[in-house]
């Protein structure tokens, strides 16, 4: 049998309601990866000893295991020990951890690499350090790592085609049930792969007008 | 005048980095309204001692008191922090490069600090950057980005920042180093019209002309000690020490007629 897109157009409307999701989980997980990160690495950077050692062992465990696994572990783990989470917000927080910990890695090169004389300007002026930090460091540390954690909200967008394992119908698995139905996997998988890129595209276009936006601020 | 309570005062500074001491036993008075310069040879501690008095860099030894409040006193590690806050916002502080930050524009970098410690309304603070900039004749660029200034308007507006808290005493760490030549006098200015408002100042300097028109008393540090001190007139034209005599000599020499 060969190819046949005219199968499409009867789809499209679960297709975009995947893409919608998709959107959704990826936005969703990018906040808290973003915030996240930022806790993160202040409290890696400066946070008191007790603190640091249970936050460096999660760092680690989110580093050093598959995403996958932890959106299991979220899913249908927690709800052995009575946490029961929709799959939708499994899915945010399970990305956007897993997100948070990588971003958090490029937030405290960001923060290490701001001037010291920043933070001296802000502690003559009378402010704390946690205060220095939230209105003069951290900013700029956010300013220097947008390329970097851009690249990472593009790579959050392409894993959060592994949500669909949970149950979450977003873009991927919105195709795997059209295919179900029509056995035409090579039209679907392809309109998805496309439907990605133009998240894709809009997503680094956002990124290069942030980065034109802070060009002044350096 | 020496009978009179100094306003600044530091006794006995003593600072070691391991076995390097950089300051031995430095005593300071400096009175409300009096402008310090303090100058020497480049490793001599001028800047260490600068930054004792705000606790930038803490003394190993000896005490700094602002008016009848000692600013390094020993206090539990959480009360410390909460004093020195309140005490570091009554000393302004003028860097060699600089340091404003660059993400914020002209005006916020004025009004950051009064705002989250002062707690002035939005209107408030732009009314206190508008006075400030004014006084230090860059309110034109009060929206520009640090980066859109030139060497001396960036100190200008860092002396801006700095008065905007309204300090009782300003610090000056050769505030015209990192600066080209035709740029210092823009930034002296600013610095004379403070000294005409009799501002409390201590000046770390390279500039001995600068240094002896605006300044009541004079300072000269060499490896951690202040070799000698007296009006400028007496420092500049007539030291008495050799070694005062010596640095006086090899930095002219070196200067621009
Ligand atoms: N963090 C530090 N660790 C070790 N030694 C230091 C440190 N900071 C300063 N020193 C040393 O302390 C001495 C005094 O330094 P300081 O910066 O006060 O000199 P200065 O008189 O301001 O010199 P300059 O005119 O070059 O600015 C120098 O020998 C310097 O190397
Ligand atoms: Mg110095």
């Amino acid at each position: 049998m060969g190819l046949d897109f005219t199968v499409i157009p009867q789809y499209m409307d679960i297709i975009l309601w995947g893409a919608l999701w998709t959107i959704l989980i990826t936005l969703g997980a990018a906040v808290v990866s973003f915030v996240g990160g930022i806790v993160l690495a202040v409290i890696a950077l400066y946070g008191p000893t007790p603190v640091r050692l249970p936050f460096r062992i999660f760092s680690f465990l989110f580093m050093g295991t598959p995403l996958l696994l932890q959106l299991f572990l979220i899913y249908f783990g927690l709800v052995q020990i009575g946490i029961d989470v929709p799959a939708f917000m499994a899915g945010i927080i399970g990305l956007g951890l897993h997100f948070a910990v990588y971003n958090s890695e490029l937030f405290q090169t960001g923060i290490l690499a701001v001037d010291t004389g920043q933070i001296e300007a802000a502690r003559t002026l009378g402010l704390s350090r946690m205060q220095a930090l939230r209105k003069v460091v951290v900013p700029q540390a956010i300013r220097d790592v947008i390329p970097p954690i851009g690249n990472n909200m593009i790579a959050l967008l392409k894993d959060s085609a592994l949500v669909s394992v949970i149950g979450v119908s977003e873009l991927t698995l919105s195709a795997q049930r059209a295919i179900g139905s029509t056995y035409r996997p090579f039209e679907f998988y392809v309109l998805v792969a496309v439907i990605y890129y133009i998240i894709n595209i809009f997503m680094e276009a956002a990124q290069r007008r942030i980065e034109r936006r802070v060009q002044a601020s350096r | 005048m020496t009978d009179q309570k100094p306003f600044v005062d530091i006794r006995h500074a003593k600072k070691s980095y391991g076995t390097l001491e950089v300051l031995k036993d430095i005593n300071l008075q400096v009175q409300k309204g009096q402008i310090v310069a303090i100058i020497g040879p480049s490793g001599s501690g001028k800047s260490t001692l600068l930054r004792a008095i705000n606790d930038l860099d803490p003394l190993t030894g000896g005490e700094v008191w602002l008016e009848d409040k000692q600013i390094n006193k020993k206090l539990p590690h959480r009360q410390y922090e909460a004093h020195i806050n309140q005490v570091r916002q009554e000393i302004g502080m003028v860097f060699q490069h600089f340091n404003l930050f660059p993400h914020l524009r002209v005006r916020e970098n004025v009004t950051l600090a009064p705002k989250m410690l002062k707690g002035i309304t939005d209107a408030e603070a732009d009314k206190l950057a508008e006075e400030q900039l004014d006084k230090v004749g860059m309110l034109e660029r009060i929206d520009h980005y640090p980066s859109q200034l030139s060497g001396g308007q960036k100190q200008r507006v860092a002396i801006a920042r700095a008065l905007a808290m309204n300090p009782k005493v300003m610090l000056f760490d050769e505030a015209t180093s990192a600066l080209d030549p035709e740029l210092v006098e823009e930034v002296n200015l600013v610095m004379k019209k403070l000294a005409e408002e009799h501002m409390t100042m201590i000046i770390v300097t390279h500039e001995m002309s600068f240094a002896e028109s605006v300044c009541d008393r004079v300072l000269f540090m060499d490896q951690g000690v202040v070799v000698e001190e007296g009006p400028p007139e007496v420092i500049f034209r007539n030291p008495t020490s050799d070694r005062t005599k010596e640095f006086l000599r090899k930095h002219l020499a070196g200067q621009h007629p």
